[in-house]
C-alpha cells in the first residue's frame, strides 16, 4: 500500500464517519419534516431536537475533514470535482447554511410562526443537502468527472446513477436516523416514540434497499468498471451490507434493541467501502488514479500525521461528547 | 520568480471580479463570527471563573447568557466557514489543484482544532445544568486553546499566500516537492497570526462591551451591566496596545517583503527617502490629493530614520500593482486610526480606574464604548481589505495570479446575488434571535427554570 493509498483510506474513513453521523443528522431532519403539524409532530420533533442539539456541529466537522484531506492530498481530483460539479456542490452549500441556521434559530426563538419557518428551513434543507451530495458521489462513480476538470455542468449529475445515489443518501440517512432515534427513545423510556421510529426505520430500510437495487442497475449501465469490480472484489462487502440490513429488519420485527445501531451502521459502512473497493485504484473512474493525483510525499506524510493526531485526540473527545449525551448530562 | 505568466489567463475579467466580490463578502461575514468563536470563550470563562471564585451570581449569569449567545453565533459561523471551504474549490479551482498540496496543510491541522472546538463548545454550552461547577468550567478551557489554534492554522495559510515558501515546482509549474513545516512557518505567520488573534479579541471584547454600554445609556445601571461591560472591555483593552505593536511590526515586514502592497496602502508614487506619511486623501498618479501629510514620517516608520528608502509604485511593473489604491489606503488608515482611538479609550479607562477605582462617570465614556464594537469590526474588515486587496494581482504572491486561479464556471454574479439574499436572511435572523434572547433576559430578570448546576427542568417542546 502506498502512502497515497493510505491517504485515500483516510479520506474514505472520513466519508464513512460523515455518512454515519452527519448522515443520521440529515435523516433526523427528514423525519422532522414529515412529522406533521405542530401538535402531532411535537413529540418526535422534541426527541429529534434533544438528540441532535449537542452533537450536530461536531458531526458536521467530518465534512470539513473530507474537504481538507481531499484538497491537500489529492488537489487535482478536488479541482476536477469542483470545476465540474459546482452546481450540486453549491446547492449543497446553500442547504448546509439553511440547515444549520434553521436548526440553531428554531431552538432560540419562541414565537410559533417563526419556529415553523425556521423548522421548515432546517428540515427541507436536511433532505436537499444529502441529495445533492449524493449526486456528486454518483457523478464521480459514473465517471462523469474528467481528470482535468471542467466536465459538463449539468449532464454530469442529472443522470440516472447520480440521481439515484442522491436518493440513496437521503434514504440511508433517514434509515440511520430512525434506528438511532429508536435507541434514544428506548433510553428515555418513551415506548410510543420507540414504536414510531421503529416503523419508520423499517420503511426507510426497505426503501434504501430498493433504491440501492435500482442503483446497481444504473451502475451496470453507466459505470461498468465500478460495477464489475463491485460484484467481484466488492462482493463480500455487498453481502455484509445485505446481511446487516436484514439483521436490522429482523431485530425491529422482534422488538429487540440490542445490536440495532451497530448492524444499521454496518450496512452503511459496507456500502461505502464497497464503493471504494469498486472504484479502486481510481479516484475519478476511469480517468484519474489515486497515485496520479496524489500530493508530494511530505504533504501526504503531514496528512497521515494529522490523521494520527486526530485519532488520538479527536476520537476520545468525540467519545466523551457522545457518552455525556447518552447519559443525558448535556441539555439545554 | 518562475515564468508562469506564459500560462493562459483563464477567465474573463467579469468572472474574476464576481468571484473576488463573492469571496470578499462571504469572508467579511464569516470573519466577524470567527472572531467571536476565537475570543468569546475566553471572555465567557473569565466571567465564569469570577463567578465561581467569588460566588458572584451576576458574573455567573453573564457567563451563562453569553454562552447561549455563543451557541447561536457558533452555529452561524460553522456554516459560513463551511461555505468558505466550498468556495476555495468552487471559485478558485485552479489555485487549489495547483497549490492545494502546500496551501492545504494548514487547513488539515485546522480540521483538528475545529473538531475539538465543536466538541467542547457543545459540552460547555449544554453542560450548565448537570456538570459540577469547576468540571464545567474546565470543559470550556479547551475552546480557548482550539480557538487560538484554529486561528493559527487558517491565518498561516493566508500568510503563506503572502510569503509562499516550502515547495518546489517543475517546469510545468506543478508542485513536485513540499516542506510542510516551511509552509506552516512561513515568514509572514509570525505577525499575521497574532495580528488576527488580537483582532478577534478586540472585536469580540468591544462588541460585547458595547452592548452593555448601550444598556447603561438606556438607564440600566445595575451591577450586571457594569460587569457585562467591564469584563470584555478590559480584555479588549489589554489586547489593544499589543495589537498596535504587532501591527507596526507587520507593516514594516510588508514594506520589506511586499513593497507593492506597502506602496499601495501608503499611496507612495515615487521611490525615495524622506517619504511623507499621508493620512486620508485620494491616491492619484501624481500623488495623494486631499490628505494630511506628515513629512518624513513614513520613512521613519519603515526604518526608524527619515533616510530610509521606500519603494514607490512607479518602480512596480504596472501589471503587478495592487488595484484600487484609494480603497487600500483608506482601509489602512481606518484600521490604524480606529486602533489608535481604541488605545486612547483604554488610556481613559486606565486613568479613571487609577484615580477612583471606577470607570469614567461621563456618559461620553459610555457613548465611546457603545461605538467601539462597531468600530473594532470596521477595523477588522479594513485589515482584511488591506491584506487581500493589497496582495492583488496575486493569489500566491509571485507565483500565481488571481486571474489564473479563477473558475471558468458561468453565473458567478448570479451566485453572488443569491448569496447576498441568503446571507441577508442569515444576518437578520441571527440579530433578531440574539435580540429576542436579550429582551427575554431583561424582562424575566432571572432565567426562569434555568438554575445552573441544578436538576434538569422539563424540556420545552420545539
Amino acid at each position: 500500500m502506498t502512502r497515497a493509498d493510505v491517504a485515500a483510506a483516510i479520506l474514505w474513513t472520513g466519508a464513512t464517519l460523515y455518512a454515519l453521523f452527519g448522515g443520521a443528522d440529515f435523516g433526523a431532519g427528514l423525519w422532522d419534516l414529515i412529522a406533521g403539524d405542530a401538535k402531532t409532530g411535537e413529540r418526535p420533533r422534541g426527541l429529534i431536537q434533544r438528540s441532535l442539539t449537542p452533537v450536530w456541529e461536531a458531526n458536521h466537522v467530518w465534512l470539513i475533514f473530507i474537504l481538507v484531506v481531499l484538497w491537500t492530498a489529492f488537489p487535482e481530483a478536488f479541482g476536477a470535482v469542483m470545476s465540474t460539479l459546482y452546481v450540486p456542490i453549491a446547492l449543497a452549500a446553500v442547504g448546509i447554511v439553511l440547515r444549520g441556521a434553521g436548526f440553531a434559530f428554531r431552538k432560540s426563538i419562541q414565537r410559533l410562526e417563526y419556529r415553523r419557518a425556521m423548522g421548515a428551513a432546517f428540515a427541507l434543507s436536511s433532505v436537499l443537502t444529502p441529495f445533492f451530495m449524493g449526486t456528486v458521489v454518483g457523478a464521480i462513480a459514473a465517471g462523469n468527472v474528467p481528470a482535468g476538470g471542467n466536465g459538463d455542468a449539468f449532464s454530469s449529475w442529472i443522470a440516472p446513477l447520480p440521481l439515484l445515489t442522491g436518493a440513496l443518501f437521503v434514504a440511508s440517512g433517514a434509515y440511520l436516523a430512525a434506528v438511532f432515534l429508536v435507541a434514544d427513545a428506548h433510553r428515555a423510556g418513551d415506548g410510543e416514540m420507540e414504536g414510531y421510529f421503529a416503523r419508520r426505520a423499517m420503511a426507510a430500510g426497505i426503501l434504501a434497499g430498493a433504491v440501492a437495487l435500482f442503483g446497481l442497475i444504473a451502475l451496470h449501465a453507466d459505470a461498468r468498471y465500478v460495477f464489475d469490480r463491485l460484484i467481484v472484489e466488492g462482493l463480500p462487502l455487498v453481502i455484509v451490507s445485505i446481511l446487516c440490513g436484514f439483521g436490522v429488519l429482523a431485530l425491529l420485527l422482534r422488538g429487540a434493541r440490542r445490536g440495532l445501531r451497530p448492524l444499521a451502521a454496518g450496512a452503511v459502512i459496507a456500502v461505502i467501502w464497497g464503493w471504494g473497493v469498486a472504484q479502486f485504484p481510481y479516484l475519478l473512474p476511469t480517468s484519474l488514479k489515486i497515485g496520479q493525483s496524489a500530493a508530494p510525499g511530505p504533504t501526504l506524510d503531514a496528512v497521515l500525521i494529522v490523521f494520527a493526531i486526530a485519532a488520538v485526540v479527536v476520537l476520545p473527545a468525540l467519545g466523551l461528547l457522545y457518552w455525556l449525551t447518552q447519559r443525558e448530562l448535556l441539555n439545554e | 520568480m518562475p515564468a508562469l505568466d506564459a500560462l493562459p489567463v483563464a477567465a474573463s475579467d467579469s468572472n474574476l471580479l464576481a468571484a473576488r466580490e463573492l469571496m470578499a463578502f462571504t469572508l467579511g461575514f464569516h470573519i466577524v463570527l470567527a472572531s467571536l468563536g476565537v475570543a468569546l470563550p475566553a471572555i465567557i470563562l473569565t466571567a465564569n471563573y469570577l463567578g465561581l471564585k467569588r460566588s458572584d451570581a451576576d458574573a455567573m449569569q453573564l457567563a451563562r447568557r453569553w454562552s447561549k449567545a455563543m451557541a447561536v453565533t457558533f452555529a452561524v459561523g460553522a456554516v459560513t466557514g463551511t461555505v468558505l471551504s466550498f468556495e476555495f474549490g468552487l471559485l478558485w479551482p485552479r489555485f487549489m489543484e495547483r497549490f492545494g498540496d502546500a496551501f492545504g496543510i494548514a487547513f488539515a491541522i485546522e480540521g483538528i482544532f475545529f473538531f475539538l472546538e465543536a466538541i467542547f463548545l457543545a459540552i460547555y454550552i449544554y453542560g450548565w445544568r448537570r456538570l459540577g461547577g469547576w468540571a464545567h468550567f474546565w470543559s470550556g478551557v479547551p475552546m480557548v486553546i482550539t480557538g487560538i489554534g484554529g486561528a493559527f492554522s487558517v491565518v498561516t495559510a493566508n500568510a503563506w499566500m503572502n510569503q509562499p515558501q516550502g515547495f518546489s515546482l517543475d517546469a510545468a509549474g506543478k508542485v513536485v516537492e513540499t516542506e510542510p513545516l516551511k509552509v506552516l512557518f512561513n515568514p509572514a505567520w509570525g505577525y499575521e497570526v497574532p495580528h488576527m488573534i488580537l483582532a478577534a479579541y478586540m472585536a469580540a471584547g468591544f462588541l460585547v462591551a458595547s452592548i452593555y454600554a448601550v444598556g447603561m445609556l438606556r438607564g440600566r445601571h445595575d451591577r450586571l451591566h457594569r460587569l457585562g461591560m467591564l469584563i470584555p472591555l478590559t480584555i479588549a483593552l489589554i489586547a489593544t496596545p499589543i495589537q498596535i505593536f504587532v501591527g507596526d511590526t507587520a507593516a514594516r515586514s510588508v514594506a520589506d517583503h511586499q513593497p507593492a502592497k506597502f506602496a499601495g496602502f501608503e499611496c507612495i508614487e515615487k521611490t525615495g527617502t524622506h517619504q511623507t506619511e499621508y493620512l486620508g486623501g485620494i491616491c492619484t498618479d501624481d500623488g495623494v490629493k486631499g490628505a494630511i501629510g506628515i513629512p518624513d514620517l513614513d520613512s521613519f516608520l519603515v526604518g526608524f530614520s527619515a533616510d530610509t528608502k521606500v519603494t514607490g509604485l512607479e518602480d512596480i511593473p504596472a501589471e503587478e500593482r495592487p488595484p484600487a489604491n484609494t480603497l487600500l489606503h483608506l482601509s489602512f488608515d481606518a484600521m490604524v486610526g480606529i486602533g489608535t482611538a481604541l488605545l486612547a479609550l483604554g488610556a481613559w479607562l486606565a486613568f479613571a480606574w487609577w484615580r477612583r477605582r471606577e470607570f469614567p462617570r461621563t456618559p461620553w465614556f459610555l457613548r465611546a464604548v457603545a461605538v467601539s464594537g462597531a468600530a473594532a469590526i470596521v477595523a477588522l474588515w479594513a485589515g482584511w481589505i488591506v491584506t487581500e486587496v493589497g496582495r492583488q494581482p496575486w493569489i500566491v504572491q509571485g507565483y500565481m495570479r488571481t486571474s489564473e486561479a479563477v473558475t471558468e464556471a458561468e453565473g458567478i454574479w448570479f451566485a453572488f446575488a443569491g448569496v447576498l439574499v441568503l446571507y441577508a436572511g442569515l444576518g437578520t435572523g441571527a440579530v433578531l434571535v440574539l435580540r429576542a434572547m436579550s429582551r427575554r433576559w431583561s424582562e424575566e430578570g432571572e432565567d426562569v427554570g434555568e438554575t445552573p448546576y441544578g436538576p434538569p427542568a422539563a424540556e420545552p417542546a420545539p
